[in-house]
């Protein structure tokens, strides 16, 4: 722990890309100059002023950074314990939290020249952050998507599509966001000469996981700052929530309070149908164990002959059967806690949030708040947590009205 | 020396290229699929890649992509891909078994039981293809340790700088990606390949096997032709894919190898 003054959770990775045992670099050979060529790059970028100076500057012109940090005192009021504040960036341009790293890569991207623009995307919101800087900037955009995430995000596809970029429907493998990951990793193996992956999450190869995080660590930066000076606390929150499916937002807001030791981390992943032998959910750290895919060792959903499983969960941003390696290593040295939330604590959550805060959350950050709903009573009213709102539910109104068996066509 | 180096010690006697062949464990079903791999020899092969089945075949395009499925959804398990390799071995003691996969089924079942299992089956070889020669301590040292060859894949981007060390573990054979790409896409071109080819067998004195990308007889002897072999897979999945008589498969089977000898 960092009072020790030695050990310091904010050190990793290695230099072989680890966290403990997790991350690393398990990619084929014809990737792996480009990762290595990346990781050169990043490393310079990251500690060139004019890089965070144009990061800055569209932080705060172009997405409306800082996002506020909101005390959501109904909310506070009705479970009767805790004070609740929450991170606004479903407040940012995009509507999530995917653009404060898509920022930083296609920044990134432009400097070493590449011209195409690949990603994957789950819920629609890192595709349609990737195709939204992709068209300020004039950079062909392809965002590869599982064919039933097509279905169920149907809004943020045409949107996609009207910032220009070519939308692919998976098919392949359960057409899911894994899926997607794949094709774009075949994709990215192809075009290896223009083209620059963006990856989604702090999941993939080094030094995605690392670079990431440290694009999504502005939240937890303002959150320190807005708490502390502009909502005169004049301390830190005592706890900090996020829902996680690979696992940004959260790894966002945790990882500048890592060394905090008073500062509770609790990661909220999707318990689905419940976390059980039936395997309908995408708790990977709860009912996963270390395997590889996507270039990392990590915590994945998996039969007992190494067989990837699919996810199941409500929110399609979640549905994902690994998670961050930095989380994996969080999870073993039990400096942050994981716990799961099923899909019907969620759209509970959800329904709160609209009605006694007018926030339409996301559902990813609805388990977030349905854990937050969960621990709050039972804690004293000068205990602060802080929940990153990291995506509004504009997109997933009409998931959640067939749940509550709306029909939305009347 | 493994069963990989005896067989290229025999081709170079005999004056021949490799031809190495690649087929999914378990596609469509064990017995047909062991059954084209028996045939396999006869036809002309030199070398045997069997697929493991994984989920998520990141490098590989539909062709193997969907032979994966076919044999995970019959219920195929590394289990029965080491039984096939055992009642390969017992009508057959000299053709190189490489298996070939990606690493997590593996790294599921605990490397030195895999190392143990694969080596007392008879299998000669590996090539796992996500894990470069930064992650070498995970299998590679270990199965070199074993007395299995661990072979590499060298690419088009592998560069001059990189070469040494995508060598440096590598043995049995260096295998070319004659492409940037997956598996079954683009075709390969002997122009393309030939100086590659000489830059690696520069730094090198492993026989260089090249693939991707190979479809036809023609194209195997022009590939190998400038290599010391080549490997066909995607185009061989396809026939057993498509439901075809086993005899048929390895007819066609047969007529790649052909061309590859004839080189």
């Amino acid at each position: 722990m960092a009072e020790d003054g030695i050990n310091s959770f904010m050190t990793g990775p290695d230099e072989a890309g680890r966290f403990g045992i997790f991350g690393g670099r398990f990619v084929s050979e014809t990737l792996m100059p480009l990762i290595l060529e990346l990781e050169e790059r990043y490393d310079f970028a990251k500690t060139d002023p004019s890089f965070w100076a144009e990061m800055d500057d569209l932080w705060k012109h172009y997405v409306g950074r800082p996002s506020p940090l909101y005390h959501a005192e109904r909310l506070t009021a009705h479970l009767g314990g805790a004070k609740i504040y929450m991170k606004r960036d479903e407040l940012n341009h995009t509507g999530a939290h995917k653009i404060n790293n898509v920022l930083g890569q296609i920044i990134l991207a432009r400097r070493m020249g590449k011209t195409r623009i690949i990603a994957e995307t789950g819920a629609g919101q890192h595709g349609v952050a990737t195709a939204t800087v992709c068209a300020k900037f004039g950079l062909k955009c392809v965002v590869y998507m599982g064919a039933h995430d097509v279905e169920r995000q149907a809004p943020n596809v045409f949107r996609m599509k009207l910032l220009g970029a070519e939308v692919i429907p998976v098919t392949s493998g359960r057409g899911t966001l894994k899926d997607a990951m794949n094709d774009a990793l075949r994709d990215w193996v192809t075009n290896v000469r223009d083209t620059f992956y963006c990856i989604g999450t702090v999941a993939g190869p080094h030094p995605y996981p690392a670079m990431v995080r440290d694009f999504q660590s502005i939240i937890g930066k303002e959150v320190r700052w807005q708490l502390a000076e502009q909502e005169g606390e004049g301390r830190l929150p005592d706890t900090v929530i996020a829902a996680i499916g690979g696992g940004s937002n959260a790894m966002g807001l945790f990882y500048p309070f890592l060394d905090d030791p008073s500062v509770r981390i609790i990661g909220v992943e999707a318990g689905g149908k419940g976390v059980d032998d039936r395997m309908q959910h995408c708790a990977s750290l709860t009912g996963g164990r270390p395997g590889v895919l996507h270039g990392n060792r990590t915590y994945l959903l998996q039969d007992p002959d190494g067989q990837i499983l699919e996810g199941f969960s409500i929110s399609a941003g979640l549905d994902y059967p690994g998670i961050g390696p930095e989380h994996a290593w969080l999870h073993d040295t039990g400096r942050a806690e994981y716990v799961s939330i099923t899909d019907a604590e969620a759209l509970e959550a959800f329904q709160l949030s609209c009605r006694l805060e007018g926030i339409i959350p996301a559902l990813e950050p609805s388990h977030a708040l349905a854990h937050v709903m969960k621990i709050a009573p039972g804690l004293p009213k000068d205990h602060i947590i802080v929940m990153n709102m990291c995506g509004r539910g504009d997109k997933d109104i009409f998931t959640v009205a067939k749940h509550l068996g709306v029909d939305m066509k009347v | 020396m493994t069963r990989i180096d005896d067989t290229f010690a025999r081709l170079k006697r005999e004056g021949k290229k490799a031809f190495v062949s690649y087929i999914m464990g378990g596609d469509p079903d064990v017995a047909t699929s062991l059954a084209v791999m028996k045939g396999l020899p006869a036809a002309g092969v030199d070398i045997i890649e069997l697929g493991m089945p994984f989920t998520d075949p990141m490098a590989d395009g539909p062709t193997i992509q969907l032979a994966g499925q076919r044999a995970l959804d019959k219920g195929m398990t590394m289990d029965a891909v080491l039984e096939m390799v055992r009642a390969f071995r017992a009508g057959d003691a000299t053709t190189p078994i490489v298996l070939m996969g990606y690493y997590n089924p593996i790294y599921s079942r605990g490397v030195e039981r895999f190392l143990t299992e694969a080596k007392e089956a008879g299998i000669d070889g590996l090539i796992v293809v996500d894990l470069p020669p930064e992650e070498d301590d995970e299998l590679c040292i270990p199965a070199q340790k074993a007395g299995i060859n661990f072979i590499r894949l060298a690419t088009p981007t592998t560069d001059a700088k990189r070469l040494p060390k995508v060598l440096q573990n590598t043995s049995g054979f260096v295998y070319y990606v004659s492409i940037t790409g997956i598996t079954g896409a683009g075709a390969a071109q002997a122009g393309d390949v030939a100086p590659e080819v000489a830059r690696i067998k520069a730094a090198t004195d492993l026989p260089v096997i090249v693939g991707f990308g190979i479809t036809t007889p023609d194209q195997a002897r022009a590939i190998a032709g400038v290599a010391d072999g080549c490997v066909v897979g995607s185009a061989i999945v396809k026939d057993i894919g498509a439901g075809k008589p086993v005899a048929e498969v390895l007819a066609n089977v047969a007529a790649l190898a052909g061309g590859a000898h004839a080189a």
